[in-house]
């Protein structure tokens, strides 16, 4: 794999370049797995609201252990405090809210994304069980979806393709892939190459990227 | 539940005069009742001919398995919770202690560990189950049973499976949902053109029985969650025939504000008074 020696951006890296995304004031829903790396890399001046979809907005740190409350658990079952003026709901309510457009953005993992925003994030091909949980929801859902992943596979598969063929979550409703080595908006016109890790280029996301990216303008260096 | 499924029995008789005694303590306490009532103006006129008017006890249950007596084999039951958040705990040992089978399940998860939902597949109890997050670490009771053919897994999207739980307590007959729209959920089901976006024709899920987790109840069923443990427990309380609650505490009329009342006692048929968290 070309660039196979470049150096790529940590989990915590990737955190931090979904988290510079964010807009101050945005009700944000976290996913399970790498998302969740997201709210601890917040820039000072941006508070966001978070949304889990068992019934919370306001989700807080987690608690101390003499502080943790079994009934008071996140989306990936782990313990959780409320900040002030946070509210709590039903499921009917919390996929309401999902559904129906009202948080700014959703932040998913991601297994394939496609050039027209596909996402195939719940099994992989040929698993015995899979969870699809929430994130079909998510993803017809949220305002703009968010998601982060590893450009390529251990194994150095591709993962961003012309077509998924995991099984889907849900079709064109990718707004940007955040990856170990670049960002990428997805727009009518096809994919967009909008930033690079350090050491990256142009040519070298292309050479492990299936579809064309666009590059209308020279992509800004991530942390630069 | 078919009517002559709920015919009185003695352990019935017994259950309630124990109930009353739960709820009333003695006529001082149900004199106090009724004075609550009185003073804060939420109603007036609750007793009558020396009857408490709205106290329910007849929803009491003295044990969790009285509570779930009229469960029966074949049933299709709705179980609360999110992870072990809001789970019945102690009215699913009682289903496990008794050991009804050919059960079809409708809940969020299907269990990890040993006790609640996986204890019903540990001892093979269900044939089907409707679930959005089967698949997770400790649920090898759960991945057991459906590996050896006892266990059909129907997925269905969480936010499609509180609107199908809704549908039917709503009398509603089926929702039109984007979620799945293009994936595997959507086989063999019509999809709808509404404005130019693509739906799916979701039906409503009923059931016989739902096991809902509260965490104070009031003497005439209303019930109040605590925190997360909501989540499907209040919906899955309007979709049954009968609706089973495990609750935490039970106060007398009047001390749940009504404001906060999340399930209105008009969908609790029973309930059983655990007196804490039941754990998981």
């Amino acid at each position: 794999m070309s660039g196979a020696e470049r150096p790529t951006l940590s989990r915590a890296q990737i955190a931090a370049c979904v988290a510079a995304s964010l807009q101050d004031g945005w009700y944000v829903n976290v996913g399970i797995g790498m998302p969740t790396l997201v709210p601890n890399h917040l820039p000072p001046a941006v508070e966001i609201v978070i949304h889990s979809e068992n019934g919370i907005l306001g989700v807080g740190p987690t608690p101390a252990p003499e502080m943790a409350d079994p009934d008071l658990v996140n989306a990936g079952r782990e313990l959780v405090t409320l900040l002030p003026g946070a509210s709590l709901f039903s499921h009917l309510e919390s996929f309401a809210m999902i559904r129906g457009g009202h948080l700014d953005v959703a932040i998913l993992g991601g297994y394939q994304v496609s050039e027209g925003g596909d996402l195939a994030n719940w099994t992989v091909k040929g698993a015995e069980l899979g969870n699809p949980g929430g994130a079909m929801d998510l993803a017809v859902g949220a305002k703009r979806v968010f998601v982060m992943m590893e450009h390529v596979t251990r194994d150095g598969a591709l993962k961003i393709v012309r077509a998924c063929d995991y099984p889907l979550t849900g079709i064109a409703c990718v707004t940007t892939i955040f990856t170990d080595v670049a960002v990428i908006d997805v727009t009518p016109a096809g994919l967009v190459l909008r930033e690079v890790a350090p050491g990256w280029d142009p040519a070298a996301v292309q050479a492990i990227t299936e579809p064309r990216l666009l590059v209308p303008a020279p992509p800004r260096t991530i942390g630069g | 539940m078919q009517p002559g499924r709920r015919q009185s029995t003695a352990q019935d008789v017994d259950d309630e005069r124990e109930a009353r005694t739960l709820a009333r303590g003695d006529d001082r306490s149900a004199r106090r009742i009724v004075e609550t009532q009185l003073v804060g103006g939420v109603a007036h006129g609750f007793e009558r001919k020396g009857h408490l008017v709205g106290v329910r006890l007849d929803k009491l249950r003295s044990s969790a398995t009285a509570a779930i007596a009229e469960v029966r084999d074949g049933d299709t039951l709705m179980v609360g919770g999110f992870g072990d958040a809001g789970v019945p705990f102690a009215l699913l040992d009682a289903l496990v202690e008794r050991g009804v089978k050919d059960l079809t399940v409708i809940a969020n998860n299907c269990g990890t560990g040993e006790r609640g939902l996986a204890a019903l597949f540990r001892h093979r109890m269900v044939l089907r189950v409707f679930a959005s997050f089967p698949a997770q670490p400790g649920n090898h009771h759960f991945a057991e049973s459906y590996r050896s053919g006892q266990t059909e897994l129907v997925l269905v999207p969480q936010g499609t499976l509180v609107e199908r739980i809704r549908a039917a307590g709503a009398g509603l007959g089926g929702v039109l949902t984007p979620t799945g729209v293009g994936t595997l959920v959507a086989e063999g089901k019509d999809v709808i053109v509404v404005d130019d976006r693509p739906y799916l024709l979701e039906k409503p899920l009923h059931a016989d029985v739902a096991l809902v987790k509260a965490h104070v109840a009031d003497a005439s069923g209303n019930l109040r969650y605590r925190l997360s443990s909501r989540n499907f427990n209040p919906i899955m309380a309007t979709a049954a025939r009968l609706t089973i609650a495990e609750v935490e505490s039970l106060v007398e009329l009047g001390a749940l504000d009504p404001d906060d009342v999340h399930t209105p006692g008009v969908y609790v048929d029973r309930m059983f008074v655990s007196g804490g968290a039941s754990g998981g």
